[in-house]
């Protein structure tokens, strides 16, 4: 999205609320700029835990966890339609899905489902990883229905 | 376990809410204004105060009125820490650690709205407390996905009982309906006229499954409470009302994070304090539960333990919880119906010590001796159970 599309008359069109990065969680959205999910494993209790800390919160091992990729495979566990926009740049999406989706790999993430009609959306629904564009070259983690 | 049971007493409530939505006063004023009706409610004065809990931050609170306390908290859990406070004030009495807890909140979505159209300034202080401190995850694991708050949140656990339990709208519709028909009682109550089931599920959608009068008011709303030893409390003004137990659990901060959407941290605070309290669900004559949804008070009568896990549903079907009915349930109108500034927990204690003080006119319940007043606070985030009980009790 760029600033130079906006004119005197125009009002500027809302920026999308993008995901800041920390120290932590860099290589999560380093990889999806090559549209690979990654979740963090603590090798030395075998768990994968969401979202990505510092310490495993199952063993508090802090020297042992690594990056494995996901499936990007999973099913949605619970959803909500929005009918109205949580925020300006949502506006134009309205009706659109926010969904807890459970990964194969055992963990849920919050994410939009996309490219169905939110009507068609249903509890168990099979998903699969989906990437939107973000302005820096990192690319937000969605979900679309299993083909 | 004999914990907390009969040690503590409140003796002094106050509480502010208006037909309108809006009151008049605002911030300091409005606090001590309630301070000013709970001291002269106990019959006691500013100087018998030697604790203070304020959930943005006691210090300020208690200079402003030059109070020197050595009890103090904090603590901030979103619309249940009225309850945690209730828990830490008696917890704090039964140790020795101070005498007479004072605990208070204003908050003015509303008129502070108007202000700020009027001046053409920020609205101050009057919204949603600040909700994070700190690292953020919210920001980078929830906002971008655009989930309205708070109620993309228990729409979510909505979606979820339903696809799990069977759960209907029209089910959860029935808790609204009978919010009303407490609050029509009420004078001070925003929502007084009757709805339908019918109404409820033809209002607007606004996050499904949840629609608009499934979902709480936005109003203004003030209270105080003053919590003494049992000792003390007998020689007060008006008949103490005992905690008998108290307990909280939070299992997480995010929705995201919520171990099974199905399932609040009141299943760990409810059956604790009834244990400590040494009563069963059929021994609740008042349940003030914290009603910000629909589906917050239909998950409360699950891990209260007034039903199954699950049955939530057929349980508020062929359970009457208005006036007369078989169970008295949110009798000031509750959040739904009455007031809900932002944080609602005070209500369901100043309500739940009014049934058992008979001051509940025309919404009394005949005979009421045990109250239970459940908060919940954040996104089903925090629960924190109070078990109250009149003298008969002990």
């Amino acid at each position: 999205m760029s600033d130079a599309a906006t004119t005197a008359t125009e009002r500027p069109k809302p920026r999308r609320l993008e995901p800041p990065v920390t120290d932590t969680t860099e290589p999560f959205w380093e990889a999806t700029k090559e549209e690979r999910l990654l979740v963090q494993w603590c090798a030395s209790c075998e768990h994968p835990h969401f979202y990505p800390r510092e310490v495993c919160p199952q063993c508090l091992s802090s020297d042992s966890l690594e990056w494995r990729p996901a499936s990007g495979r999973g099913t949605v566990y619970a959803f909500s339609v929005q009918h109205r926009p949580a925020n300006p740049f949502m506006a134009d999406r309205v009706p659109y899905t926010v969904a807890l989706v459970e990964l194969e790999e055992g963990i849920r993430m919050m994410s939009n489902v996309i490219d169905v009609d939110p009507e068609q959306v249903s509890v168990g629904m099979p998903v699969t990883v989906a990437w939107e564009d973000l302005s820096d070259g990192r690319k937000l983690p969605q979900f679309a229905p299993a083909k | 376990m004999t914990g907390l049971r009969g040690q503590a007493a409140i003796v002094g409530v106050a509480d502010a809410a208006s037909p309108t939505g809006e009151l008049e006063l605002h911030g300091r004023a409005l606090e001590v204004a309630m301070v000013k009706e709970a001291l002269e409610d106990a019959g006691l004065t500013l100087a018998d105060i030697d604790g203070v809990c304020h959930s943005q931050n006691s210090m300020a609170f208690a200079e402003y009125l030059g109070i020197n306390a050595r009890f103090t908290d904090s603590t901030m859990t979103g619309g249940s820490v009225f309850e945690v406070f209730l828990e830490h004030a008696a917890s704090a009495i039964a140790a020795g650690v101070a005498e007479c807890i004072l605990v208070v909140f204003a908050q003015t979505p509303r008129a502070s709205r108007t202000a700020a159209k009027r001046s053409g300034r920020a609205p101050e202080g009057g919204g949603r407390p600040g909700m994070m401190m700190g690292p953020n995850p919210m920001a980078e694991w929830e906002m971008p996905y655009g989930l309205q708050g708070p109620i993309g949140g228990y729409a979510l656990a909505a979606s979820r009982h339903m696809a799990q339990y069977g759960t209907t709208s029209e089910q959860l519709a029935k808790i609204a309906v009978h919010s009303r028909e407490w609050a029509a009682l009420n004078p001070r109550a925003k929502k007084r006229e009757p709805t339908t089931v019918e109404e409820v599920v033809a209002s607007d959608m606004v996050a499904s499954p949840l629609h608009k009068e499934d979902c709480c008011l936005v109003t203004d709303g003030a209270g105080a409470y003053i919590v003494t030893t049992a000792e003390r409390a007998k020689s007060l003004r008006k008949p103490p009302v005992y905690v008998l137990g108290a307990a909280t659990g939070h299992t997480h901060m995010m929705i995201s994070q919520m171990p099974d959407l199905t399932v609040t941290p009141g299943a760990l605070s409810g059956p604790k304090a009834f244990e400590m309290a040494g009563i069963k669900p059929g021994d609740v004559d008042v349940l003030m539960g914290y009603d910000s949804f629909t589906i917050t008070q239909l998950l409360h009568f699950e891990d209260l333990g007034f039903c199954a896990k699950g049955e939530g549903g057929s349980f508020v079907e062929s359970t009457n919880f208005g006036p007369g009915g078989d169970l008295a349930v949110n009798t000031n109108g509750g959040g739904l119906s009455y007031t809900h500034p932002g944080m609602y927990g005070m209500f369901l204690v100043v309500e739940a010590v009014r049934q058992l003080r008979g001051e509940g006119d025309a919404r009394q319940v005949p005979k009421a001796e045990i109250a239970v007043a459940h908060g919940s606070g954040m996104v089903l985030s925090c629960m924190s159970t109070a078990v109250l009980g009149t003298e008969a009790t002990l």
